[in-house]
């Protein structure tokens, strides 16, 4: 059993976040660099200065670097920097309205409520909206789970750890169901984007993707920083929250849309990337404590940090092959929540 | 959050919170019949009796957490549960009975959250000093740092109540404020609560000592049943009779030699 010692030394909320962006900034010039075709670092500063109207910097030496990096780089590179942060901020909102750090958007199955959403559209070959279309229905699923998840999993205005991971259970096995159903029921093509989603993966970043969930997840980040002084009084409960003035239904209503929205920008395009949302904030509080303003702003940053780390690692480490991001965030995040959920129990002494 | 209207200035005297006639019913059981109870400026009012007698159901009355399903319950004026949360976090603060907090927050951060009802209002230039004030008085200072899962149950009590006062409310609802504390913070708890009543606040707090009623309290009241047995003067409440009905088991009660408080012996 771990000791929490009785006075942490914690970072204090700038100095956490501006490492953490110019980490991120660095790390996107050089996940966007990296591939295939190689980029070096100034080459690609110089042509997205260009790009965006500014004559600075050297332009890429490769014939078809420019190209390259417009194409296909920066679509991918933008996504993985939303998805991280939604994912990340998604799961940090969610352990504040439940009072639990082991909340998560897999973990508790929003993510896969999602997904169906996002499925559906696509085996039923309905584009209502456009561009929007599958972004739009993955918010709905996510809507749908997440109302779910919070009705049944709570009780007396706290969430048990038990009941929060079992919840889980049974949400993640019928959306699952539903995936499975709709796989059966898929021509091939739309079964193979199915399968794709379900391991998660930034292969099919595109402008028009980018564009479709930019404006849900930048809606979801601005509900996100509005509720955080209310999500830090939360956690001493429900009545005190109300007693200290915050509107408690409001509050849950306004954290379980903040949380679809940003859940779906994250799996619309992306699948199911597990345990960003548990491991991103989980370390933030570590360094910076638990008050909800630098919390989510960190997350962001640090969410949006690993998933370009982690899409870069995927598509790097095997020559001429792709790893399946999913895949590579389970892989990290399945042990360290099991670490969790180990040490949560002996905090405890044993579940209830 | 919204920005609060600010309270008006409290006359001496004038009841900030009174219940009448208040029943509740929780679940299948009546658990207050017809309670008849007023907090005024200037007093401290205890709330004594057996376990399961109704004082917790009666703070969560007052503060608006319950709704009586008969009789009516008023707070500055106007009906509990018509007040916005947030006008009524300016003016009433609760100290529950247990206090859990979910995230690994520091004492300070935590008084500091008694601070959030001021946000964006010109009092909010106090915030700094209210929780100061707040930590000297309830003896927390020293470990301001610390997270509050590492402190031990009277020094948790005491930061929760820490929270309660840097909200700097006219009307305290205080249950069982002294019920971890040691001989000496109970004391200390009552003689903050005293203050602030003398400061011109009122106070309503639940006691299970009631030789700590006697001693502090202005007015106690009695619960038995779900039902205010008596409320008054402590020498006039603490009677053996009505006691030893109430606690059914003998007791008695002297003169305390020195301050002439009632003094109740099991």
């Amino acid at each position: 059993m771990s000791v929490t010692p009785a006075v942490r030394r914690r970072v204090t909320g700038w100095p956490l976040l501006v490492g953490l962006a110019v980490a991120l900034v660095a790390m996107t010039v050089l996940a966007a660099g990296s591939g295939q075709l190689a980029v070096p670092p100034d080459e690609v500063l110089g042509s997205l200065l260009h790009g965006l109207g500014i004559d600075l910097g050297p332009m890429p030496s490769h014939p078809q670097g420019d190209n390259a990096l417009w194409a296909v780089r920066f679509p991918r590179v933008a996504l993985a920097v939303v998805v991280g942060a939604c994912l990340a901020v998604a799961g940090a909102m969610l352990q504040g309205v439940f009072g639990n750090p082991l909340a998560e958007p897999a973990v508790v199955g929003v993510s896969s409520g999602a997904a169906v959403g996002a499925c559906a559209v696509l085996v039923a070959g309905v584009s209502f909206l456009g561009n929007f279309t599958v972004a739009a229905a993955a918010f709905l699923g996510g809507l749908a789970t997440t109302l779910v998840v919070y009705l049944l999993a709570r009780s007396g205005g706290r969430t048990e750890v038990v009941t929060l991971v079992l919840t889980g259970i049974a949400v993640n096995a019928f959306a699952f169901g539903v995936i499975a159903f709709l796989t059966f029921a898929a021509d091939p093509q739309a079964r193979e984007q199915i399968v794709f989603w379900q391991l998660g993966s930034l292969n099919g970043a595109t402008g028009q993707a980018l564009a479709a969930v930019t404006p849900l997840a930048v809606t979801g980040l601005v509900i996100a920083a509005t509720v955080a002084r209310r999500l830090d009084l939360l956690a001493l409960g429900e009545g005190p929250a109300r007693h200290l003035g915050v509107d408690v239904e409001r509050l849950r209503l306004l954290v379980v849309v903040g949380v679809a929205l940003l859940v779906g920008s994250g799996v619309a395009f992306a699948g199911i990337v597990g345990f960003v949302g548990l491991v991103v904030p989980h370390l933030i509080r570590m360094i910076a404590g638990p008050a909800h303003g630098v919390l989510l702003a960190a997350s962001a940053l640090g969410g949006a940090l690993v998933l370009v780390s982690a899409d870069l690692l995927a598509r790097t480490a095997i020559e001429n092959a792709e790893l399946p991001l999913g895949m590579l965030t389970s892989l990290v995040g399945g042990p360290f929540f099991f670490w969790l959920l180990r040490r949560t129990r002996s905090r405890q002494g044993g579940w209830a | 959050m919204r920005r609060p209207r600010m309270p008006e200035p409290v006359e001496p005297g004038e009841v900030l919170a009174e219940a009448a006639g208040a029943d509740v019913v929780r679940g299948p059981r009546q658990v207050l019949h017809g309670v008849d109870l007023t907090v005024a400026a200037g007093e401290v009012v205890a709330v004594v009796g057996p376990n399961g007698a109704g004082k917790s159901t009666t703070v969560g009355l007052l503060s608006g957490d319950l709704g009586a399903t008969a009789g009516t319950v008023t707070v500055f004026g106007r009906p509990v549960r018509r007040w916005r949360p947030a006008d009524l976090a300016v003016r009433r603060g609760v100290l529950p009975q247990h206090t859990t907090v979910a995230f690994p927050f520091t004492v300070a951060e935590v008084v500091a959250m008694g601070r959030a009802p001021w946000a964006g209002t010109p009092l909010a230039a106090d915030d700094e000093a209210a929780v100061a004030e707040a930590m000297a008085a309830t003896e927390v200072t020293g470990f301001a740092e610390r997270t509050f899962g590492t402190l031990s149950g009277g020094e948790r009590a005491r930061v929760a109540l820490a929270r309660v006062l840097a909200q700097r409310t006219p009307l305290l609802l205080l249950d069982e404020p002294t019920a971890a504390l040691d001989l000496r913070h109970q004391d200390l708890v009552m003689r903050v609560a005293v203050a602030h009543a003398r400061a011109g606040g009122a106070v309503l707090a639940v006691l299970h000592d009631l030789n700590l009623a006697a001693a502090h309290a202005d007015r106690i009241a009695v619960i038995a049943g779900g039902r205010v047995a008596a409320c008054g003067q402590p020498a006039r409440v603490l009677t053996p009779e009505l006691l030893t009905g109430v606690y059914q088991r003998e007791i008695e009660v002297i003169e305390h030699p020195r301050t002439g408080a009632p003094l109740v012996l099991p």
